[in-house]
């Protein structure tokens, strides 16, 4: 593990407030997560990956992108571990720097084309909050 | 003046590691009255105590302090060394440079500079020391164990055993407890009716036993060998002596609506009931909530019919004033309440149960006879799965932190007794640990893994939702890192389990301690764990922390131990650090008298000589065998006249003065 | 009865609806909503990471202008709710942040959360009270069967939003019977709809939700409540369309006898 991505584990794991040593690894955040089928890497997994310091298999991970923000994991945590939290602190990283915003405005006109054809009604809500998401 | 010898402990590193001991030692050498200091490795230990022993008698002393641990730790030891080295034990100081000092500081220059300043009050106040003699008190020999399960049972079988007399009070119906409601015991499987219930008839049958159920204890003042309780015996309804335990009344009876307490709610019952078929004593209690008589006045039934005369509507709740020597809880556990681990469905799917619950399924005196079924459709489960850890180890605000310690065991209990009667079923146990320490309980589990096919799969469930008329478990698989989804036809849940809500109150009226479960704490952990820290009062079974069937009993017969070496004394040597009055200082304001916790102070007519004047007064007097040392009254005297022996105010003043010196 | 309002982008735009009929039964039940003047954004969702402040400061303003106004701060869409509740406790209790954020804001007085964040449905619960609800209702829904849909953004954390039992919640249900319909209990009422996923993946929204509306369905729902416009959007286009999809305050407004339910209940008397 280089030592900038030690660093960069604390600063994920502190700015996501969480407490990774808290986890007894029961896995009912992976038990209850609604997105598990989706995802590579698995809710209980973030957090034994935060507290080991991989943060590079985390910021590449597909799970960033289909975690769904239900907070199911956070809810039903019987040690108050918070694996959502971690999630977006890895996102927020992993969407930081220039140019690696998961979300472009250009997709929302084709988007809003395609559904509203259809006599949809798109709420703005699901705009700014899944541009609050993926982009920073 | 006194001469005064000062030891300081190490305690090991425990308090030389923070605290400069030889420093400490050295700084109190100046101090009025000091002759002798010292420190050694473990001043509690035998070579420890000779060297005060030593000192005592080549130097002279008239009085020591020990600086080392708690007094609740070692004052009785250092007390014990002093007598014998021929000093009044109560010249003894400690002062706490262990719990006050070292434990609870890092920075070695400030501890060691707060343990000399400890060190210097508790000399300043042996300066003002007088020797103190204990006065003594009868013991009442008998004892009160307050629950009847199989913790309560046992205590009170090995006290009667030893000669004493005993009383039982049960605040239900009938003793017997968790254990009557169980079917199998782990782990060797035997019947847990056939291994209680005997039991339950000899405590009845014991000419040294007497019951008191469907009762509580609603007072209780006095101390260790002393005690006075209040009992109150609800009202039955029927009268025992006269009862013959037909069960003619219980079958008439038009109430039989409520829900069996002892099925764990699966089955109803009558209004006038026997919570089960070998419950002690064999006589039925009306529920008065539920009886249609005492609801609207109208009905009857269960006196016309009763041929011995016994049901008796008038009956009234009845108040019984008792003495005892000692007192011994064992007031049990209940499962929690599931209401915030609905992400199980436990209120919203009847085919959603506890572990208990399971139990009274398995038994064949349960409810269905022994037959497991869904509670929806009465069909029998093709696949059951089993979640451990509901609610125990859990720092959430519904839940318990602590191993319920029970689940583990019971579980593979329930999976292998499942797969005995039904061997098709298809058995899930989700686990977050195994934990299985105890004689037997490893290969138990293993057995029920390896010989009877359970799959245990170490990950918890996080989803249970009813879909067509089955239960949709969706749980991990953390060894395989899997989300699973099983189609179950019943769920189990191994609900974390608590104190009975009882014990909070009954630790009130006992002014014995509770931790923040509300389970009692011991006197020691390890070395005094029967006894809590309220002398007289002892601690058997579930009420103290999870325990088992067979630690249980263990327990149980220790605090019986306990109880038998108290009671066979004849005579305890009291506590001479009680209050006294100084009469010519003292107004007749009763105030003392109103704050006394024990009932020691009364107020009596005297001549006092006042300034030469003799006059009549009214004036406090302590009743030296009642009063515990609180020092309430000589707080509370507005004149000054209460103080304490061993701790008078000049004592303490003089301490505060060293320590702000 | 009067609290401060704060509606929501989505509630003046695509979920007209929402907030004209609660405004509409709002009146009828005697509650005064008076709209935040000049309310912005509440942040859409709540930043789980803690050092982020900016996010925060537009839901600080909407809670603070409520706090000068004397007066609670009632919300509506389930997202703005859990924003405004979660920003505000963290004002309560997280120091950094309160430092930080009245710091930015520059306040005449500094915010520390002293404003009481109120659902319309704990409005209806707590202070108006599911009873008076009854009483006013004049075309009850007598005999329709109605699910109600939490979705996660009441519930949870429930340590935080407080809102009910958030694995058995009962708030909507009491309102359901408070309308005369019969509620209908399904386990999926607080699992997730899908959320904002259904832009970037509709194949994750549409599992989400047909778990959801296909499990009320079973259950005999003949349609679903939800609070949040988002949910709603789920639920109908993402759904399968197996019941029909209204926000709660229809059937209100519909059963205090001040607008029909638009789409219609073929048994709604």
């Amino acid at each position: 593990m280089r030592v900038d991505e030690k660093t960069l584990a604390e600063d994920i794991v502190r700015m996501s407030g969480t407490n990774v040593k808290k986890c007894m690894k029961c896995g009912k955040c992976s038990a209850t997560c609604p997105s598990f089928e989706d995802m590579d890497v698995h809710p209980h997994s973030f957090v034994t990956m935060a507290e080991e310091g991989d943060v590079a298999g985390l910021l590449k991970s597909k799970s960033l992108w289909k975690c769904l923000s239900c907070f199911a994991c956070v809810e039903r945590c019987p040690r108050g571990v918070e694996p959502a939290h971690l999630i977006e602190a890895v996102r927020f990283f992993a969407l930081s720097p220039q140019g690696l915003n998961k979300m472009k405005p250009d997709v929302v006109p084709i988007f809003l084309q395609n559904l509203e054809e259809k006599g949809a009604e798109v709420p703005q809500q699901l705009l700014t909050s899944a541009f609050r998401k993926y982009s920073k | 003046m006194q001469r005064i010898g000062v030891f300081v402990c190490w305690c090991g590193s425990n308090i030389a590691a923070t605290v400069d001991v030889d420093a400490v030692a050295q700084a109190v050498k100046t101090e009025p009255g000091v002759a002798f200091s010292t420190n050694y490795q473990y001043m509690c230990s035998e070579g420890g105590q000779a060297i005060i022993r030593n000192a005592i008698a080549e130097h002279k002393l008239t009085g020591i302090v020990v600086c080392a641990c708690s007094p609740r730790m070692h004052e009785a030891t250092f007390r014990k060394t002093a007598a014998t080295a021929g000093l009044n034990p109560y010249m003894v100081e400690i002062a706490n440079i262990r719990e006050q000092c070292s434990w609870i500081h890092k920075d070695r220059e400030k501890a060691t500079v707060k343990a000399i300043i400890l060190s210097r009050a508790a000399v300043a106040k042996l300066n003002l020391d007088s020797p103190l003699t204990a006065g003594e008190t009868p013991v009442t020999k008998r004892a009160l164990v307050i629950g009847g399960g199989i913790a309560g049972i046992q205590t009170a079988l090995d006290i009667a055993d030893a000669g004493y007399e005993v009383d039982i009070v049960e605040k239900t119906p009938t003793i017997g407890g968790k254990m009557a409601m169980l079917d199998k015991t782990f782990p060797t499987l035997d019947c847990s009716a056939c291994i209680l219930t005997p039991k339950m008839v000899d405590a009845a049958a014991h000419e040294k036993i007497t019951l008191y159920t469907y009762s509580e204890v609603e007072k209780v003042s006095g101390f260790v060998g002393n005690f006075t309780v209040d009992i109150r015996k609800r009202a039955r309804s029927v009268d025992a002596d006269r009862c013959t335990g037909c069960g003619d009344c219980m079958e008439k009876c038009p109430s039989k609506k409520s829900k069996s307490e002892f099925n764990q709610g699966l089955s109803n019952r009558s209004a006038i009931y026997i919570p089960f078929a070998q419950a002690i004593p064999n006589v039925p209690v009306i529920d008065r909530e539920a009886c249609i008589k005492f609801q609207t006045g109208k009905c009857g039934v269960c006196q016309k019919i009763c041929s011995a005369k016994a049901v008796d509507y008038e009956q009234q709740d009845e108040i019984m004033t008792r003495r005892y020597g000692a007192i011994v809880a064992a007031t049990g556990f209940k499962t929690i309440n599931l209401g915030r681990f609905e992400e199980f469905q436990y209120a919203q799917s009847p085919d959603v149960i506890t572990s208990l619950e399971f139990e009274r399924l398995c038994n064949a005196a349960g409810p269905t006879k022994g037959k497991v079924m869904r509670l929806s459709n009465h069909e029998t489960p093709k696949t059951v799965v089993f979640v451990q850890c509901v609610g125990s180890r859990s720092t959430v605000e519904c839940g318990k932190t602590y191993c319920s310690k029970i689940c583990c065991m019971y579980t593979a209990k329930h999976a292998m007794l499942l797969k005995e009667k039904y061997p098709e079923t298809e058995v899930y146990v989700f686990y977050i640990d195994v934990r299985t320490p105890g004689k037997g309980f490893d290969e138990f589990y293993r057995r029920a893994a390896e010989e009877y096919g359970v799959r245990y799969v170490k990950g918890m469930v996080g989803k249970v939702a009813e879909e067509n008329g089955r239960l949709r478990v969706q749980a991990s698989d953390l060894i395989a890192d899997k989300q699973l989804v099983i189609e179950a036809d019943m769920v189990v849940l191994a609900a974390a389990i608590e104190p009975d809500p009882s014990a909070r109150n009954l630790a009130t009226l006992l002014t014995a301690s509770m931790d923040t479960n509300d389970f009692f704490t011991e006197a020691h952990p390890k070395l005094r764990p029967v006894e809590s820290p309220t002398a007289g009062v002892y601690l058997s079974g579930v009420c103290q922390g999870p325990k088992d069937i067979p630690d249980t009993v263990s327990q149980a017969g220790a605090a019986a131990a306990k109880v038998i070496g108290l009671l066979a004394k004849d005579k305890l040597v009291g506590n001479p650090c009680v209050a006294g009055c100084n009469e010519p200082l003292c107004n007749g304001c009763s105030a003392c008298e109103l704050v006394c916790p024990y009932g020691a102070i009364t107020y009596e007519e005297k001549t006092v000589m006042d300034h030469g004047v003799r006059e009549q007064r009214r004036v406090a007097s302590v009743n030296e065998a009642l009063c515990q040392g609180c020092g309430a009254c000589t707080v509370t005297c507005p004149s000054g006249a209460m103080d304490l022996k061993g701790f008078t105010n000049l004592q303490i003043m003089a301490e505060v003065d060293a320590i702000c010196r | 009865m009067e609290f401060s309002y704060f509606p929501g982008c989505t509630l003046k735009t695509k979920a007209r609806d929402l907030d004209e009929t609660a405004r509409l039964a709002a009146e009828a039940l005697g509650v005064t909503l008076r709209e935040l003047p000049e309310w912005q954004c509440c942040g859409a969702v709540y930043p789980m990471s803690r050092e982020e402040i900016a996010v925060r400061l537009s839901s600080v303003r909407a809670l603070m202008a409520a706090r000068d106004e004397g007066r609670p701060l009632l919300t509506l869409c389930s997202a703005c709710h859990h924003v405004m509740k979660r920003v505000n406790h963290d004002m309560q209790t997280d120091e950094g942040l309160r430092t930080k954020a009245n710091n930015y804001l520059q306040p005449d007085k500094p915010y520390a959360g002293e404003t009481r964040v109120v659902h319309y449905l704990e409005m209806l619960r707590d202070e108006v009270g599911f009873g008076e609800v009854a009483r006013k209702v004049t075309s009850p829904f007598k005999g329709v069967k109605i699910a109600a849909y939490y979705g996660c953004m009441l519930l949870r954390p429930s340590a935080v939003m407080r809102f009910d039992n958030p694995e058995n919640p009962s708030v909507m249900e009491d309102f359901i019977s408070a309308i005369g319909a019969a509620p209908v209990r399904f386990p999926y009422r607080n699992e997730c709809c899908g959320g904002y996923v259904a832009l970037d993946d509709r194949g994750a929204a549409r599992k989400a939700s047909r778990r959801v509306t296909r499990a009320a369905a079973q259950h005999g729902a003949e349609a679903l409540i939800t609070a949040c416009p988002l949910c709603l959007y789920n639920l109908k286009e993402n759904g399968g369309g197996e019941v029909p999809v209204h926000y709660f305050t229809e059937f209100l407004a519909a059963a205090l006898g001040l607008k029909t339910l638009e789409g219609g209940l073929a048994r709604a008397s």
